[in-house]
């Protein structure tokens, strides 16, 4: 006869077996997803590199940036443009500068203009979205006219076509990478404004946010503690993503001539809009520096994917 | 159907009033003022105070925007400061070619872009579904202006297939009607200029349906692939329906949803890729007139110019609710 | 010879990269003409999948399906898609869960019950109109003429449900096989839809296979049982004597568990404890031993098989179990497990009660 213990023992052992992982919290899941999804990987891996290149990049340039040291080469030869060759790997431009210390330098430029908006679009965009949807979803009759308020600017600013909002700003405050940084963050704000509010109105109608208020918190923690966290998933995806419009729109600027007109500080999104007219001629002093903003843009947009899937609840089994 | 227009039009007009008036004092903030522009160099502060005051730029700002309203409610946009010229009337010069190029933009992201994206699921993980997926993800991270720059120098300067930029090519024989190139020349039995100028709308149209193209992809093929899952499916095939009736009257019939409200958000924001476009083809739309008159500081252009986008706003939406309500019965308006 | 015989039916699923899932693992079980069969267990047991895979529902990539069904011959597992795609709703229908998400939103209840008319009857135009308003009418849709243009969403859950039986019964199929199709309704309309079901049946002389849940469907509706435990049926008996001696524990457990309204006050409920997640392998051993209050070491010498319960069984009562539970259940009746789907007042079937042959109860049962 077997005794109790040894009974126990051996179904332990057997149902161990077949254990299977069980899902942990929200995010922790999303994080092993993320963790194990190919899209992020490569995404994370560009974005690294991107990184690294921008801290470093100034050290590891060959030459100087700015030195036109090739500049008799590049004007004796009128209408050559000296290609890639040993010296210069990715030849030089118009002005007999070092393209590929041009981009190392530029990744710097490219990643604070990328950065600085993006951030200054969540920041303006969360708040805007984050008191609408707090007000409206808790604040009563007075909070629904706030709401309203907040909404209607939000819509004139969707309503503007982006790019011109962002040459208009640019327009008012003069050519400057400051200007660059501000228009495009500010194109930003009506998509995160609207992404956290509607996130959090489908929160605030959830049975647990129901739940603690029966239980009698307070609002103000119902929205910080609970509503506001729980919202914020789509709107880190959206950053992410918005990080590559970012920088692509940054480019867009400097086409249309606001770009950052300091030529001490060489930058992706100028180099190719300055590569222009000589695209027949010369077409890889553009195919340099759009590589960079394709590939890193691409970076931010795989990862960006990658988050969202991994924080889809429909895709969670 | 009327009523909804209308009703649509009349919940425009707090918005609008709202937006006109931060954009009146939004860009009589710009420095410099039309003045200036108009001066360039040349100018000296007398010169700009006299033009202010024919200008009538001198008086206070609600003066002046009290003056824009009254104009605008006898269906008067002004002149334009630069040019002189009725507001109105450099507008219907320039939005044809912007609607056309916005137009086959459009018509190529939605024939090339929900065939793709449907495809790609049906065949989720085939070398199509693949393709259709990366090339979505690369779409929407290529600058339109470069892209602009590449086609243009493959398939005009160096393949020579298509015009490199312009609308038509000079000298040949166009008669203007309606300021629809393709069209006119429809009208007139021109047919030679017809097919010229959409031989020019051809590059432009693809370098801007870029972006459009790779979100209609995507959301096709997502949309697809969740209706594929979806118990009313399983229920078609229970039935032992023929595969096209489930895949047309079950499936696609159900994806399409999204997909139209995503056109119609694409839309809209095909005017900034505009922009871009006509720049790199000298295609002379609306888009580059509105950078000139940013920087030229045009006032009654631009407030002319936010008044219209805002309408063909309204329009796109509209037009997404109708198709909307053709194909899903539960939100029909009665 | 039955209409169907199902034998050692496997299904596995493949894992995301991770190990492969298996959802039914060896399911045998034969349903006759005319006759109504249950398949029982809580939700994972598989009786779901195994609908779907008797249907061909099944995804086509990432399932593997093993095992036979003979339908009339031929094996269900192994015809073409297109094959199957011509007995799916001539020959076998099928009835969902949910009738709202399993009828298509923008597409009118006309449409979708007349493009079944017109594949497999050649019915077109106003001939499938007529048909389809005949059906909605057999099916009691009130008005059934104005319905065929209307939506889903403008319809009642229990319409819904009567609307997707009209379409499961447009072709008079031989088997019908009802995917939990009570479960998504208020309990006023379940009766309904199940009283609805059983006359559909009788008069088409369809069999049906009726996956649920509930014991008071089953006590219902069923002739015979299965019950269904992790992918496997554990025990399989007629109505009467899987309620009136039920043997495998798990079945055991089930019956014991129905709250009773003439228990003395205070008296604790009897749950099945542990969920599904408590499992073993089937090829360790009985897959409900770490559940089971019989539980011995015997239980994890292999596989239990399935077999009668001892010599003087009931003829076709097979239990799973090498520790069969040998007390009949003291007082559950019918009658008392049946008042929460069907009307059916039959009298008590007291242990020792002289068993009915299968075909015959549901004819007594059919008086309201």
């Amino acid at each position: 006869m077997a005794t109790k213990t040894e009974k126990i023992d051996r179904l332990a052992e057997l149902t161990a077996r077949r254990e299977t992982v069980t899902g942990g919290s929200l995010w922790v899941e999303a994080f092993r997803r993320l963790r194990s999804s190919k899209m992020a990987l490569i995404g994370v891996a560009i974005m690294a590199l991107f990184v690294v290149i921008a801290l470093i990049g100034p050290w590891i340039a060959p030459h100087n940036p700015t030195a036109q040291i090739w500049r008799d080469e590049v004007f004796t030869n009128r209408g050559e443009f000296v290609g890639p060759r040993g010296e210069n790997w990715l030849g030089l431009d118009h002005l007999g500068r070092d393209q590929l210390s041009r981009m190392l330098v530029g990744a710097r430029q490219t990643l604070l203009v990328g950065v600085v908006s993006t951030v200054l679009g969540f920041a303006l965009g969360a708040l805007i979205g984050g008191v609408s949807g707090a007000a409206l979803a808790f604040g009563g009759r007075a909070g629904q006219r706030l709401d309203t308020v907040l909404m209607r600017f939000i819509d004139m600013m969707l309503a503007m076509p982006s790019l011109l909002l962002a040459v208009s700003i640019a327009a008012v405050m003069g050519q400057s990478l400051t200007t660059v940084m501000i228009a495009v963050g500010v194109v930003q704000v009506p998509i995160f404004a609207r992404l956290l509010r509607g996130s959090m109105l489908a929160q605030a109608n959830a049975d647990y946010v129901l739940a603690a208020r029966a239980l009698g918190v307070r609002r103000r923690r119902v929205v910080l503690g609970h509503v506001l966290p729980n919202s914020l998933g789509p709107v880190i995806v959206q950053s992410t993503l918005a990080l590559a419009t970012a920088i692509i729109e940054a480019a867009a600027l400097s086409y249309l001539g606001l770009g950052n007109p300091d030529a001490a500080q060489p930058e992706w999104g100028v180099m190719l809009a300055q590569a222009e007219r000589f695209f027949d001629e010369a077409p890889f002093m553009a195919i340099c520096p759009a590589l960079g903003i394709i590939v890193t843009a691409l970076g931010f947009t795989l990862l960006g994917e990658a988050m969202r899937e991994a924080l889809d609840p429909k895709l969670r089994s | 159907m009327l009523r909804l227009v209308v009703r649509r039009l009349l919940q425009l007009i707090p918005t609008l009033f709202g937006l006109t008036v931060l954009l009146f004092i939004w860009i009589h903030r710009l420095p410099g003022g039309p003045a200036w522009a108009l001066l360039g160099e040349r100018g000296n502060e007398a010169a700009r105070r006299q033009i202010e005051e024919q200008l009538g730029l001198d008086e206070p700002l609600w003066v002046q925007y009290g003056r824009w309203l009254r104009r605008l409610l006898q269906l008067d946009l002004g002149n334009s400061i630069k040019t002189g010229q009725p507001v109105w009337e450099e507008f219907t010069l320039r939005f044809p070619a912007t609607v056309e190029l916005g137009l086959t933009a459009l018509v190529f992201a939605v024939v090339i872009g929900i065939p793709l994206g449907y495809f790609a699921a049906r065949r989720r993980g085939s070398w199509l579904d693949v393709t259709a997926v990366s090339g979505s993800l690369v779409g929407i991270c290529v600058p339109v202006f470069f892209l602009a720059m590449i086609l243009r120098s493959i398939f005009a300067v160096n393949l020579g297939w298509l015009p490199s930029g312009g609308r038509l090519t000079t000298g040949i024989d166009a008669t203007d009607v309606t300021g629809f190139a393709v069209l006119d020349g429809l009208l007139t039995g021109e047919f030679d200029a017809s097919w010229d100028a959409v031989q020019h709308l051809i590059l432009p149209g693809l370098a801007l349906a870029s972006i459009p193209l790779a979100v209609v992809v995507r959301i096709t093929r997502a949309s697809v692939l969740e209706v594929l899952s979806e118990d009313y499916v399983r229920t078609a095939e229970s039935k032992g329906l023929r595969k096209s009736v489930v895949r047309g009257r079950h499936v696609l019939r159900n994806a399409l949803l999204p997909v139209v409200t995503t056109v119609g958000l694409v839309t809209g924001s095909l005017l900034s890729g505009a922009v871009l476009t006509e720049s790199a083809f000298s295609f002379g739309g609306i888009g580059s007139f509105i950078r000139q008159a940013i920087s030229d500081r045009d006032y009654p252009v631009l407030m002319g110019f936010i008044l219209f986008i805002a309408l063909v706003y309204v329009l796109i939406n509209l037009l997404v609710d109708l198709t909307y309500g053709l194909i899903d019965p539960r939100v029909r308006v009665n | 010879m039955p209409l169907l015989s199902v034998d050692e039916l496997k299904v596995t699923f493949a894992g995301h990269g991770r190990r492969a899932t298996t959802a039914v693992s060896g399911v045998s079980f034969d349903v006759d003409e005319g006759q109504v069969v249950g398949l029982v267990g809580e939700s994972g047991c598989g009786k779901s999948v195994t609908s779907l895979a008797l249907m061909g529902l099944l995804p086509a990539k990432g399932v593997r399906v093993e095992g036979r069904a003979d339908y009339r011959g031929t094996d269900l597992l192994s015809l073409s898609p297109s094959r199957l795609r011509d007995l799916r709703g001539t020959q076998l229908a099928m009835i969902f869960q949910d009738p709202l998400s399993s009828l298509n939103p923008v597409v009118p209840i006309g449409v979708q019950v007349t493009e079944i008319l017109s594949r497999h009857r050649g019915l077109r135009g106003q001939a499938a109109r007529d048909e389809a308003a005949t059906l909605l009418d057999r099916v009691g849709i009130p008005d059934p003429r104005r319905r065929l243009k209307e939506y889903p969403h403008q319809l009642s859950g229990g319409m819904r449900q009567r609307a997707l039986i009209a379409m499961a019964v447009a072709c008079a199929p031989r088997l019908l096989i009802a995917d939990e199709p009570t479960t998504a309704l208020d309990v006023t309309i379940q009766a309904q839809i199940l009283e609805l079901l059983k006359e559909l049946v009788d008069q088409q002389g369809t069999a049906l296979l009726m996956i649920t849940h509930d014991l008071g469907v089953v006590a219902g509706l069923c002739d015979e049982v299965n019950v269904l435990y992790a992918g496997k049926v554990v025990e399989s008996a007629d109505r009467r004597t899987l309620f009136a001696e039920p043997a495998h524990p798990y079945a055991h457990g089930l019956l014991n568990s129905i709250p009773r309204l003439d228990a003395p006050r205070g008296q604790p409920l009897n749950p099945v404890r542990g969920s599904i997640n408590d499992q073993i392998a089937w090829a360790d051993g009985c897959a409900f031993a770490p559940r089971c209050d019989f539980y011995t070491l015997d239980c994890l010498q292999g596989t239990p098989e399935l077999g009668p319960l001892n010599a003087d069984a009931v003829a076709g009562h097979q239990v799973r179990c090498v520790n069969p539970v040998r007390e009949p259940l003291a007082v559950t009746t019918l009658a008392e497990v049946g008042a929460g789907g069907d009307p059916p007042a039959e009298a008590a079937a007291p242990k020792g009660a002289p068993k009915t042959a299968p075909k015959a109860a549901p004819k007594e049962e059919t008086s309201e």
